[in-house]
């Protein structure tokens, strides 16, 4: 056998689990009879456990927050997602909120025409309403995008939205506790509209008074 | 674990930045060390890793899902780290001043920091002896041996990583080894 290249050549093959069977007891053979292909073995060896000693060296612990913090910037869309995955109630409850405020805000800035709750025997000309004298409103009486004149009786409550109660001539009090046998409660703020409607749909749901509502307000 | 990664690739596919740090952190030492190993120094292997993590995250999409990921990340890894060792003026690894320089001051902090016993320090001596032979390679015979001793890859998954045939694989591993026996046969 050819000592520096053939049995070199096998020498690596072994260190690198390559070698047949066969071949693995012609090299054997040979290094008893060969000492410096013993010696060239022996060293080969010896190269191969340092190489294997080598330490395994640790990144600074802070290395995958610097790698994600430099990744570019995943679409919004995904990062909402994953989000919203992980947060099922507070999504929940956060799509609820925002679409019933988008829905309230677009019925608050969508409609600036005059509209009132109870048409009969009501008075409408230039964005007034007017509940003309000898006329009593049962319920109550809401008034959006315009204002709203008492000569008559509201037994329930008034709400006036986007408007204001002008003052009925014959009185200083604009709020004519003689006349609106509930609250006044006017509203020119979108939040309070907001406010107005959530205590609303909690009130259709628990089917209580309206009274007990602003009460719960005053409370809040 | 290589199952629980697949599913962590594969809701990164998706657009799933998130998983990408189970990713990181499941390879990170692996791809730093192939890096450090290679370049020899440890700010430069921390720079490089980093990139190699950022490139895999925006090439994820050409990443094919029944290939080892290791062996397509360690691609990424050393193919930079050897366009980083071409860069450098080639007399910066040949001359024995300077190569390697960082790997022994970090074996001699980190000696005087912990006052570690004397076989320690030997050890560690031992240590930066390797890293200087294994900087005195030239890049190819380097990233060859590193990845044959510092993850046991097998020689078919080498010639995956560098994309190279067998054959070159075993020849390099040879004569890198042979080289390397040359100069630690007297430690
Ligand atoms: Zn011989």
């Amino acid at each position: 056998m050819a000592c520096n290249k053939e049995a070199i050549k096998l020498m690596h093959q072994y260190l690198d689990d390559e070698l047949s069977t066969d071949d693995k007891s012609k090299l054997q053979a040979h290094l008893k009879s060969c000492t410096s292909c013993q010696q060239h073995y022996q060293e080969l060896k010896k190269t191969n456990t340092y190489m294997k000693s080598m330490d395994q060296i640790n990144v600074p612990h802070d290395f995958t927050r610097n790698v994600m913090n430099n990744l570019p910037k995943e679409p919004k869309r995904v990062g909402y997602k994953r989000w919203m995955k992980t947060h099922p109630i507070v999504t929940a409850a956060a799509i609820f909120f925002v679409l019933m405020f988008a829905g309230l805000s677009s019925v608050w800035n969508g409609n600036s025409q005059l509209t009132v709750s109870k048409q009969k025997d009501l008075v409408i000309e230039n964005n007034t309403v007017t509940v003309p004298e000898g006329v009593t409103v049962d319920g109550d009486l809401v008034v959006k995008n315009g204002d709203l004149i008492i000569e008559g009786t509201v037994k329930g409550d008034v709400v006036l939205i986007n408007g204001k109660l002008i003052s009925d001539q014959k009185s200083s009090d604009p709020y004519l506790a003689a006349a609106i046998g509930g609250e006044l409660k006017q509203i020119d703020q979108i939040f309070d509209w907001v406010w107005y409607n959530i205590k609303k749909s909690i009130n259709d749901v628990f089917s209580f008074k309206v009274n007990t509502i602003y009460t719960l307000h005053a409370l809040v | 674990m290589e199952n629980a990664i697949k599913q962590k690739i594969k809701q990164v596919k998706k657009g799933d930045q998130a998983a990408f740090a189970d990713v990181v952190s499941f390879y990170q030492n692996k791809v730093y060390q192939i890096c450090y190993r290679m370049i020899g120094n440890v700010h430069e292997a921390e720079d490089l890793a980093q990139e190699a993590f950022i490139r895999a995250f925006v090439n994820i999409q050409s990443f094919d899902d029944n290939r080892k990921f290791s062996t397509w990340l360690y691609r990424i890894a050393t193919n930079l780290t050897i366009d980083r060792i071409r860069k450098k003026k080639p007399d910066y690894y040949l001359d024995a001043d300077v190569k390697g320089t960082d790997g022994l001051d970090m074996y001699s902090q980190l000696a005087s920091d912990q006052k570690l016993p004397e076989e320690e320090v030997e050890s560690l001596e031992l240590q930066s002896y390797i890293q200087t032979e294994i900087m005195m390679l030239p890049p190819k015979y380097r990233s060859v041996i590193v990845l044959r001793y510092l993850d046991e890859l097998s020689l078919l998954e080498i010639s995956e990583v560098l994309d190279i045939p067998i054959g070159t694989v075993k020849t390099r591993i040879h004569r890198g080894r042979e080289s390397l026996r040359k100069r630690l046969r007297h430690m």
